[in-house]
């Protein structure tokens, strides 16, 4: 299916948010996913389906600035 | 207070935009600016708030210069190290502009001392290193209800947001707690670019100004993030979030914490 992930659009097999972190390396401790403008609690990532047209965006942890 | 001759010439630049103008430079000059952290960020954000005339400086670092801070934190120079930072802070805001009152804290921000300190200030700026220490500052914002110009970086990547508590999407809408110790590297173990630190500490030291003058449109309920490697800025669009556990209706939040863990320590 086509979605929209951190802006770009993409095909994905995935169907939820869980399976497309795993499929990207992307540790689900490590992010923030914000799924169709709403931030994802962290227990909802292998629940949220995925759909045609959806809009991912994965947001990084930045601690630094010393 | 009426500008004399030397402040009319030194802001002229200003007061030649009609967004500022001799009025909007009164705004800069009444205004109080708190800054957390004299590293990094905080070295641009204090040297540009100084040059604007900003009223006055709040300045809070319990570190002492390392050489190693010097590739990016413009405002320590060689002769500064193992001095402490808000002492070199302080002289060159002082000879930058003698204009600005600085008001420095050789501390850490704790949950203890966090809302005492940022009383009396009108907004906070975060150029902090550490995660423990960008939660409290947002939780600090959202008890005291004062503005807040919150960034990160890391490696080639930078984020901003502008906090505005009650209003607008606040840190923890976006993150919840802070990630599990050791799984997010830290700049003293991943590295920056050094210019990073200016990019993204410059773009907070410009939304401090606007809200300031209340030109434009804030950095609220957006995340702008930057990637140094492409030259990329994105806006991602964030909503406040209902189960926020600080700034939504029903918070599990209601104090401030100190969390133990540290990230990307500068000394």
């Amino acid at each position: 299916m086509n979605v929209k992930l951190n802006g770009k659009p993409e095909q994905v097999d995935q169907t939820t948010v869980l399976e497309l972190l795993r499929a990207r390396n992307i540790e689900p401790q490590m992010v923030s996913v914000e799924h169709n403008l709403k931030i994802l609690d962290k227990d909802h990532f292998a629940t949220t389906p995925l759909h045609e047209g959806d809009s991912i965006e994965f947001l990084y942890y930045m601690g630094g600035g010393g | 207070m009426a500008m004399n001759d030397d402040q009319i010439k030194r802001y002229s630049r200003h007061i030649l935009l009609p967004e500022v103008g001799g009025k909007g430079q009164k705004k800069i000059t009444n205004a109080k600016v708190f800054v957390v952290g004299a590293g990094g960020l905080g070295s641009p954000v204090a040297l540009y708030l100084a040059a604007a005339g900003v009223g006055t400086l709040g300045i809070i670092d319990g570190d002492l210069v390392d050489l190693s801070n010097l590739q990016r934190q413009v405002i320590h120079h060689t002769s500064d190290v193992a001095r402490p930072k808000i002492d070199s802070a302080r002289e060159k805001i002082v000879a930058l502009n003698p204009d600005v009152r600085v008001v420095s804290f050789h501390d850490r921000l704790t949950a203890k001392n966090a809302l005492d300190l940022v009383q009396g200030f009108d907004l906070i700026v975060d150029g902090t290193d550490n995660f423990p220490t960008k939660f409290l500052i947002n939780d600090t914002a959202i008890f005291a209800r004062k503005p807040l110009i919150h960034a990160g970086i890391l490696r080639f990547s930078g984020q901003v947001m502008t906090i505005l508590p009650g209003t607008s999407a606040c840190y923890r809408c976006l993150f919840k707690a802070p990630p599990p110790a050791g799984m997010i590297p830290s700049c003293q173990e991943a590295g920056v670019l050094g210019a990073l630190a200016g990019v993204i500490g410059s773009i907070q030291a410009t939304e401090a100004l606007k809200l300031i003058l209340g030109v434009g449109r804030p950095l609220t309920d957006r995340l702008l993030t930057y990637d140094a490697l492409t030259t990329r800025f994105r806006n991602v669009a964030i909503r406040r979030n209902p189960a926020c556990p600080v700034c939504s209706d029903h918070p599990t939040i209601t104090q401030l914490v100190d969390y133990e863990q540290e990230v990307c320590r500068t000394a």
